[in-house]
């Protein structure tokens, strides 16, 4: 059973189709990237998700029921894109706040702050206030706040920006501990070599509509164009093939795209026989960044308004 | 609900604990004991030294004047001063009374090397008035001075007693005077507490807003939620800064009546009586002696409680009724303070009316300008507490007062409403400034 299913979503504002009929689900335990260029509707749909918004059209099911924003809010934890917090308000009072506001008693929030506080070495800073921090420690407390009441579905739009490489593990590792221990999780960005890394499922929305979904691995294979990757010792005297186009040459080796009707062993057979000593053979998958820019080009980059009818 | 407890908490806490917030809270007060006490310091320091010759040939005073002791007064004084050697005997001014006696219009010259202070000039006449209104009395009607004395004693102790014929059969004893000043005291305050608080509350929201935090806490609680919160924890706030400086400025008020003589407040209001720029400055001053002087029996006049329920009232719902509407321009609102003036600019403008209009109700409390801004909710919290000390139901029938009421807590109700809507698509919404249109849109659109 999934733990969020979205039916037929639809959010229209006056001069935009913020979401226009996006479905999908999502399992437990597994990491869900949400991709989309700016404007695209990412923000609209998880504030939805989050019950901050009402959908004008469409259902969203949450642990198998229907989703009610008063109850299930508590086991949805948000971190949105533009993040901030109190400036002037002392750090260890502002996580023990924002705890009680998701549910947790005084003791349950002051002993998992501290906890999470140990974790990440942030001990010291409990008296400190926000205007005290830089924007990567102000980052890693957004995100431990987001945590704390162990929710079972965290929502974080672009967690990484604005962390160094250190801090930047360190989170990637509690996600994938997260996700290990059940929880689910929304990753919304456009960086898409996190995704890759990341995510074990992506869609990727544009203009409010969903224009692809499944998982990394199964998404490349879609979109891949039949390009490997051949290392020889030395330059073939005849490179001319039924069986492939070369599409670029390098040092040491080529980039072959195999025509239909042919397979691998046609293209190794054709260096083979010419005694050419092949040092690797691999396939090329396209990354998400070039899918992503593939699907989305050509759309304008910017959206442009429009009248709803 | 516990939720909104815990943001009127954090709302209140925050606050309160401010530094700014303690400051004033304690400094407010003690600046204006420390200006009563700067105005009591100048007025006794002007005219204290002054000590004057008079050099009375003809007679003109019979006895020794009466001092006091801003100014001496010593009648043709030993050894005999004249303009070259008064300041040497320590005379700060000579004074020539006319030589030919009483019918004579002479002017009365006064000599001194430096300016005298308007206040000493009118004391110094004041004086020379009722010497000779004495001599005179004395002089051609055999009048003896204890009977003049006893004369002035007697006129001195007459007071207006008001009475007012109220609905019922016995008559109420009323005192204009307190009335008056307590309907001031609390339209006025409660005019200030609209302001101050009504634009912590725009501001407080602002905040939220420009900080993005907004969308944190909106995920686990309604926007209602965290409005109301904000809202009733800055009014306790506001309640807490009232009661403090209620408190602080009894016991100031206390340790300077017991510090500084009676006698030398009635002299500093005697002083400003008497400077013609000092209107201002003498309406206040009225006030003050007026309450310090009032009796027992005219303060009982006004209903207390009466009033202090009202006031509580009307300062409650009065700042319910606002807080939301700047609640909803915060909401509406970015970074730039500039928007926030703009769209401010039609919740300020019924406040400001009201306070013209309590101005004028004070004097009349009865007129129909009164009677019904004090009972459309946009004036009523102002213009009704500035009737109500005149008494009720004498002044304000019951009907007036509980339609009041009544429309004042529906006008909450109706600007919470709306503003609850204004506030919950605003407060998500960035980029530029909503306009009027689209915040009626948002307001008024069925969803």
């Amino acid at each position: 059973m999934p733990l969020l299913e979205v039916r037929h979503l639809k959010k229209y504002y006056a001069t935009q189709k913020a979401v226009d009929d996006i479905s999908f689900s999502i399992d437990p335990g597994t990491i869900f990237g949400l991709l989309g260029p700016n404007g695209a509707g990412k923000t609209t749909l998880l504030r939805m998700i989050t019950g901050i918004f009402f959908p004008d059209e469409g259902e969203i099911f949450f642990d198998g029921k229907k989703f009610q924003p008063a109850e299930d809010a508590l086991r949805i934890g948000y971190m949105p894109e533009e993040r901030g917090l109190y400036k002037k308000m002392k750090i260890g009072e502002q996580a023990m706040y924002l705890a009680q506001l998701k549910g947790l008693s005084k003791r349950d929030a002051y002993k998992k702050i501290k906890t999470w506080f140990t974790k990440f070495e942030m001990q010291t800073w409990w008296n400190k206030k926000i205007e005290d921090l830089s924007k990567g420690m102000g980052q890693k407390l957004q995100f431990v706040i987001t945590v704390l009441h162990e929710p079972k579905l965290i929502i974080l739009d672009e967690p990484f920006s604005g962390l160094d490489p250190v801090n930047s593990n360190l989170i990637k590792e509690e996600i994938y501990k997260l996700a290990k221990s059940g929880c689910t999780i929304i990753f919304s960005t456009h960086r898409m070599e996190q995704v890759e890394e990341i995510c074990d499922q992506i869609i990727l929305v544009n203009k409010g509509q969903k224009i692809l979904d499944g998982t990394v691995a199964g998404i490349k294979q879609q979109f891949k164009e039949n390009l490997f990757h051949v290392g020889l010792n030395s330059s073939p005297p005849v490179t001319m093939s039924n069986a492939f186009d070369i599409t670029d040459r390098e040092d040491n080796g080529l980039v072959v795209k195999i025509k239909d009707g042919y397979n691998t062993n046609d293209v190794l057979q054709h260096f083979i026989q010419q005694e050419v000593g092949i040092k690797e053979f691999h396939e090329i998958l396209p990354s998400l960044n070039d899918i992503f820019i593939k699907l989305v080009e050509g759309t304008a980059v910017t959206r442009q308004f429009q009248t709803v009818a | 609900m516990n939720k909104i407890w815990l943001i009127i908490k954090r709302e209140y806490l925050t606050r309160v604990r401010n530094r700014t917030f303690i400051l004033s809270t304690f400094l407010t007060p003690l600046f204006f004991a420390a200006l009563i006490g700067i105005i009591v310091f100048i007025t006794i320091k002007n005219t204290d030294k002054e000590k004057v010759a008079i050099i009375d040939n003809s007679g003109v005073f019979k006895k020794e004047t009466d001092s006091v002791k801003s100014i001496k007064l010593v009648l043709n004084p030993v050894p005999v001063a004249d303009t070259n050697t008064y300041e040497k005997n320590g005379y700060s001014a000579i004074l020539y009374a006319p030589h030919n006696g009483l019918n004579n219009t002479d002017k009365w010259r006064l000599y001194s090397r430096k300016s005298f202070a308007v206040t000493a000039v009118s004391s110094i006449e004041e004086k020379i008035r009722k010497g000779l209104e004495n001599n005179m009395l004395m002089e051609r009607y055999q009048v003896n001075s204890n009977n003049i004395d006893s004369v002035r004693e007697a006129s001195r102790k007459i007071e207006l007693e008001e009475k007012r014929i109220g609905a019922g059969a016995h008559s109420q004893d009323g005192n204009s005077m307190v009335a008056y000043i307590v309907g001031y005291g609390a339209g006025f305050l409660i005019y200030i507490t609209l302001f101050i608080y009504g634009a912590m509350v725009m501001r407080g929201v602002m905040e939220e807003k420009t900080n993005r935090i907004a969308e944190v806490i909106i995920s686990s609680v309604k926007p209602f939620q965290l409005m109301m919160g904000k809202i009733i924890g800055i009014g306790a706030v506001g309640l807490t800064q009232f009661l403090m400086w209620i408190i602080l400025i009894t016991v100031f008020s206390s340790i300077i009546g017991a510090i500084i003589p009676h006698e030398l407040l009635e002299q500093v209001n005697e002083a400003n009586k008497s400077i013609p720029g000092g209107q201002m400055n003498m309406q206040a001053n009225e006030a003050l002696t007026g309450l310090a002087q009032a009796t027992t029996k005219q303060l009982a006049s006004v209903n207390w409680f009466l009033v202090v329920s009202c006031f509580l009232f009307y300062f409650f719902f009065g700042y319910l009724f606002y807080a939301a509407l700047f609640a909803a321009v915060g909401s509406s609102v970015n970074e730039d303070p500039q928007d926030a003036q703009s769209l401010m600019f039609p919740i300020t403008m019924p406040i400001i009316l009201a306070i013209v209009i309590m101005i004028n109700a004070i004097t009349h409390p009865d007129s129909s300008l009164a009677t019904w801004s004090s009972i459309i909710p946009f004036f009523s919290p102002i213009v009704m507490m500035a009737r109500i000390p005149f008494g009720v139901p004498g002044t304000v029938p019951y009907w007036q007062l509980g339609l009041s009421m009544l429309l004042l807590i529906l006008g909450f109700l109706a600007t919470t409403w709306v503003s609850a809507k204004i506030y919950r698509t605003g407060i998500l919404l960035y980029g530029k400034k909503a306009t009027w249109k689209e915040m009626w849109k948002w307001a008024f659109r069925n969803s």
